[in-house]
């Protein structure tokens, strides 16, 4: 359950920017999530409900855009979109395959009052 | 409408990337060891803490939810440890990592190790300024615990398989666990080690001597820069 913590760092951000910008209330929140960034999206929209509770962004609609994984091929230097990390290449069957993307976890933008 | 497009782990990442430059400023070698609860994490710290009989300065940092166990058993070898229980908290996080080196008072150019919780899931998201992760996985766990826990094995650069020694005992298929491990991570290295009996500990003892060159040459390279920018500056 470390989506708490990253909700509390979600929390903290917003605080942040909300100083930076001169803003008081945050009505939406849009984040990147990649399939390899480790989170549990549904835990963390009850993160989020809980650890906005009292803070500026309290009641803030969350939206969650998911972003696909990637991975290469040491074979034969294919690039290809993936769901998990023990894939075989779709091109030559190799499966000396790396993650290369999918890690986000990003606050993209904020609607904000 | 406000774009911010920022890392949600920031705030996190910037205390890591500040213990990194601390520990790098020190030619402090730093590993984040994870595993499940019960792979014998602070057995092999103690017994490599043994091995290495001195020859370099160590420190530890515990994490656990609860108790000061097994600082005490790292402090009864004589070396520095410091508990940081994490309460309900189910990973370390860089901030508390340095506080800890703060209290611990580094010696230079020796080895920091970090015992994270007992937790294969959590601990592979928060980077706390270490140079590697090493996951530990016991022989009496299933050969199928990389795929399981694909994120922790793709974070860790090294995996030890542990308790070799009970393995007369045990079903299990160390060349299946590595090519578990492998397919989900193709360049990780792996050894096969006993902490009870010392078999395999001479090659992690190898492996942290290289790793630890490694750092230092990082370390003299940005001290060597510094030494050419101060020349260029003084009219050398």
């Amino acid at each position: 359950m470390h989506e708490l913590s990253i909700c509390e760092s979600i929390v903290s951000a917003l605080e942040a920017s909300a100083r930076r910008e001169g803003f008081s209330r945050v009505t939406k929140v849009r984040l990147e999530i990649g399939c390899f960034g480790g989170v549990e999206v549904e835990a963390l929209r009850f993160g989020f409900d809980v650890t906005t509770r009292g803070t500026l962004a309290e009641g803030a609609a969350l939206e969650i855009l998911e972003r696909e994984g990637k991975a290469w091929c040491f074979n034969c230097s294919n690039s290809f979109p993936v769901t998990r990390r023990d894939i075989d290449c779709p091109g030559c069957g190799g499966a000396r395959v790396t993650v290369t993307g999918g890690d986000e976890l990003r606050i993209k933008d904020l609607e904000v009052m | 409408m406000i774009e911010i497009e920022q890392n949600i782990m920031a705030k996190n990442d910037g205390y890591a990337a500040r213990n990194r430059q601390r520990l790098q400023g020190t030619g402090t070698l730093a590993l984040n060891l994870v595993s499940s609860p019960g792979s014998g994490k602070t057995s092999l710290l103690v017994a490599t803490i043994r091995a290495l009989a001195g020859r370099l300065p160590v420190a530890v940092i515990e994490g656990d939810q609860q108790t000061s166990n097994d600082a005490d058993r790292i402090r009864a070898t004589g070396v520095p440890a410091i508990q940081v229980n994490t309460g309900k908290g189910c990973h370390l996080d860089a901030h508390m990592v340095g506080h800890a080196i703060d209290h611990l008072g580094l010696t230079d150019n020796g080895i920091l190790f970090i015992e994270n919780v007992g937790n294969l899931v959590c601990p592979a998201a928060f980077d706390l300024g270490e140079e590697a992760k090493v996951a530990i996985l016991s022989v009496t766990e299933g050969e199928d615990k990389p795929l399981k826990y694909p994120d922790m094995f793709a974070a860790s650069s090294l995996m030890i398989l542990n308790k070799t020694d009970l393995l007369p005992h045990l079903d299990f298929d160390m060349a299946a666990c590595a090519a578990n491990a492998r397919r989900i991570n193709p360049t990780i290295d792996i050894l096969h080690v006993s902490a009870r009996t010392g078999e395999g500990l001479a090659d992690w003892v190898e492996w942290l001597d290289n790793r630890r060159k490694a750092v230092l040459a990082r370390s003299i390279a940005v001290a060597e820069a510094q030494v050419a920018r101060l020349r260029l500056a003084a009219g050398e």
